[in-house]
């Protein structure tokens, strides 16, 4: 009974405390006063003169497409260099050394995407100024970009007749200072005040109470105690949809998330900014209903997600029970399958947190989802290979969403014989063309990257399990990049130069090709003129549209995936039961 | 071309003036109010008892001895990090094992005996399933109400203390859930075990 309390506070209060920020958010974007604005407008006038912007500069879509890329490949470029050159570099007192090039490439691939898949253990392998100076950066301009994107498609959506979709600079400038830092501030503060580690000084070892013995005759009597810069990047890293860790064991390392409370912060800050945008949309396009309808869309699907996450959790499997060796049931514990989980989270907890992270682009991790039922594990698998569009990450989310509904409306229109519109404009085949490539980019990338990866003999040696949950990791791999998620079935060793390579690539790929047709059709719909609505328009604000877009989305991703699927999670729950 | 003119140096300006800002400005603030106002927290929560410290409450240490309280399976790793003398020094991870395979089946059915063997007293009575798996960091400073209670008596037993002197002692260092409802109830292995070999007293 406890467990159904969770489940449905959780949900209570992030949309809760999402519905005010949606309206903050609003006016943010749209420039107008805010609380903040006496504090913050002379730094972003300052930003402003110090880079010669214009705020009232309106970009055309292609400008607009060009400084996010632009901007984003000198990101890359000095991330990757940064790895590359740590130890050269101050603030590193463990010493560890600069990393290889195909490691320094991918990470920085993952952090400028938003995807934050991470081949290594930050406490093992990155300096805090690494940590610091590049990878926090990105967690806030990687979400920064999104959301300025999300902000040029909802204008072109509502301008009439005009070539410009917004300032690029001003849109990213307001995002961050407006937006995440000060809430990033607030959550981190918060955070420490639960035990997340905040500081700069070397690891600390520290004497074990019962030293262990080796087999080779060695005593260890020390256990090493990480430090690190952490709950500044923690709180960023959920806030801005990013989720790489700082430390290996990601939010599940008593470091990065030690309490309930802590946990019940950075879980709701994981999904607050991609629901509130939801009701940003609804209030710029003047039209609540349009906002409440994608999200009600979104959630039923994330509703549906998190009940069959948290029955598989919850059954636990036989191996576990033992025929009743080991309790799974009884009273004064979480019970279900707790391999992989948090005494202090149990099962509510950590399930509630998986469906939100995949259902994000966030793909932090409080509980180790190679250890999921092979049902359980499926299911965030299928939210990532789905796009990520049941809220999904930070601006990028919603605008992926919005392509879906833009395809519902032209199959819906096919069905009527009408032509399609959208918020009063016509959709055509020019706009058509472009929701496609948002809409299939991440099958694709999926598709393909993991088909070439099963041909190759060495991927056998990169996997943790056996079996169809051996193909399961590698798919979960493939999934988590080319969904921008960032988390994984963290026994899979995706640190050799092939995977780090061409996961990388699938990131930017994923990333920027959606981006770009977004802001295509940003372009396109600011020059259209509006029609008016007649007796025969779709309302796409009504229970019918928004079945209809939930069966798209899952259309989609079912008829993409199903075969992979049946491979991994299903073979092996199939397996189980014989 | 104008146009990448115009828009490199200001991306490259923006990103280093981003870089100041929220890597450094932001973790610096961040940092001195953190230090400031939590300070023992901000620095790993270490166990310090006169002058020795004796471990974080927040990661786990593994205990085998009868007399102590045993936490989550530990999948320790002692080749990643080494102390200034170069000795290995203890961390632990994972073991994102996937709890549905025969593989699993037999490596909890040799915890299972293990447990059961030290725990005569409990025979016929299933184990609370934190004893016998591995937690989601490897580092679950951790475990359930349940499985610290199927161990009283085997601590009593070696300890010389009573059942009752366990139990309180289990108590003192039991959290609930947050305000009744968030997480779960846990208790604190290091905490427990320090106060039982009499060196944490409060």
């Amino acid at each position: 009974m406890n467990s159904v309390l969770q489940y449905g506070l959780y949900i209570a209060i992030l949309v809760l405390l999402a519905i005010p920020l949606g309206g903050y958010i609003a006016k943010v974007m749209r420039g107008e006063k805010v609380f903040l604005t006496r504090v913050l407008a002379p730094c972003e006038r300052g930003v402003y003169r110090l880079l010669r912007v214009k705020q009232e500069e309106d970009m055309g879509w292609k400008k607009y497409a060009g400084c996010a890329l632009l901007f984003s490949a000198i990101c890359l470029a000095v991330l990757m260099v940064l790895h590359m050159i740590q130890n050269l570099l101050p603030l590193n007192p463990e010493g560890l050394p600069g990393t290889s090039w195909h490691l320094a490439f991918n990470t920085a691939a993952s952090f400028v995407t938003n995807t934050n898949w991470q081949a290594y253990s930050g406490e093992a392998t990155l300096s805090y100024f690494t940590q610091m100076m590049g990878l926090t950066v990105q967690n806030f301009v990687s979400a920064a970009v999104g959301m300025a994107v999300l902000f040029a498609l909802i204008r072109g959506l509502t301008r009439v007749k005009q070539n410009g979709i917004g300032n690029f600079w001003t849109d990213v400038t307001r995002s961050i200072l407006y937006i995440l830092i000060p809430l990033s501030i607030l959550v981190s503060l918060a955070l420490i005040s639960q035990g997340v580690v905040q500081n700069f000084t070397p690891y600390e070892t520290v004497t074990l109470v019962e030293p262990i013995a080796l087999e080779n005759g060695t005593q260890v009597t020390q256990q090493i105690v990480p430090m690190g810069p952490a709950a500044s990047q923690v709180a960023i890293k959920q806030l801005g949809t990013n989720g790489g860790g700082f430390f290996g064991a990601n939010s599940a390392h008593p470091f990065e998330n030690p309490t309930p409370l802590s946990n019940l912060m950075e879980m709701i800050s994981i999904l607050v900014i991609p629901v509130a945008l939801c009701f940003t949309f609804g209030k710029c396009v003047n039209d609540k209903k349009q906002g409440v309808a994608i999200f009600l869309a979104m959630m039923i699907i994330l509703l549906g997600a998190l009940t069959v996450t948290a029955v598989q959790e919850q059954g636990g499997t036989a191996q576990l029970e033992q025929d009743g060796a080991v309790d799974i049931r009884g009273e004064n514990q979480a019970g279900g399958n707790m391999e992989g989980k948090e005494a202090r989270f149990g099962i509510a907890t950590s399930v509630t947190w998986t469906v939100f992270t995949t259902s994000a682009s966030n793909g932090s991790v409080n509980s180790m989802l190679d250890s999921y039922t092979p049902i359980g594990g499926m299911i965030p698998l299928l939210l990532m290979e789905l796009g990520e569009v049941a809220f999904g990450g930070v601006g990028c989310g919603l605008y992926g969403m919005l392509a879906f509904a833009i395809l519902t409306v032209f199959i819906a229109g096919l069905m009527v014989g009408r032509t399609p519109e959208y918020l009063g404009k016509k959709i055509e085949p020019y706009e058509m063309r472009m929701a496609m490539l948002i809409c299939l980019a991440t099958p694709v990338a999926i598709l393909i990257g993991s088909g070439i990866a099963a041909f190759l003999p060495q991927t056998a040696q990169s996997l943790n399990n056996s079996g169809a949950h051996g193909f399961s990791e590698m798919l979960y791999a493939y999934s988590s990049a080319g969904g921008n998620n960032g988390s994984a079935f963290a026994g899979f060793n995706a640190n050799t130069p092939f995977f780090n390579v061409s996961l990388g690539l699938s990131m930017l790929f994923v990333r920027f090709v959606p981006m770009v047709a977004a802001l295509a059709i940003a372009g396109s719909m600011a020059r259209k003129k509006k029609v008016a609505v007649s007796a025969g328009t779709l309302s796409t604000s009504n229970a019918m549209f928004i079945g209809l877009l939930i069966g798209i989305v899952l259309l989609v991703g079912a008829l993409s995936f199903f075969p992979a699927l049946s491979l991994g999670p299903i073979a092996e729950f199939v397996q189980g039961m014989a | 071309m104008k146009t990448i003119k115009e828009v490199v140096p200001r991306a490259i300006a923006f990103f280093l003036m981003m870089t100041l800002l929220c890597g450094g400005l932001y973790t610096l603030v961040v940092t001195g109010a953190g230090q400031l106002l939590f300070h023992d927290k901000a620095n790993g929560s270490i166990v310090e008892v006169d002058g020795k410290k004796y471990g974080s409450a927040l990661l786990a240490q593994q205990f085998t001895d009868t007399g102590h309280l045993w936490g989550r399976i530990m999948n320790i790793d002692t080749e990643t990090f080494t102390d200034e003398d170069g000795n290995p020094v203890m961390y632990a991870w994972a073991s994102n094992l996937s709890p549905a395979s025969e593989e699993y089946k037999e490596l909890i059915a040799e915890r299972v005996l293990k447990i059961q063997e030290a725990h005569p007293d409990k025979a016929g009575v299933p184990i609370p399933e934190d004893l016998v798996t591995c937690s989601g960091s490897g580092l679950d400073p951790h475990i359930s109400v349940a499985a610290a209670e199927y161990q009283i008596q085997r601590i009593a037993r070696n300890t010389g203390r009573s059942v009752d002197e366990v139990q309180a002692i289990i108590d003192r260092y039991t959290t609930g859930r947050f305000l009744g409802i968030f997480g779960e109830p846990t208790v604190n292995v290091l905490k427990v075990n320090l106060a039982l070999d009499g060196i944490l007293t409060e």
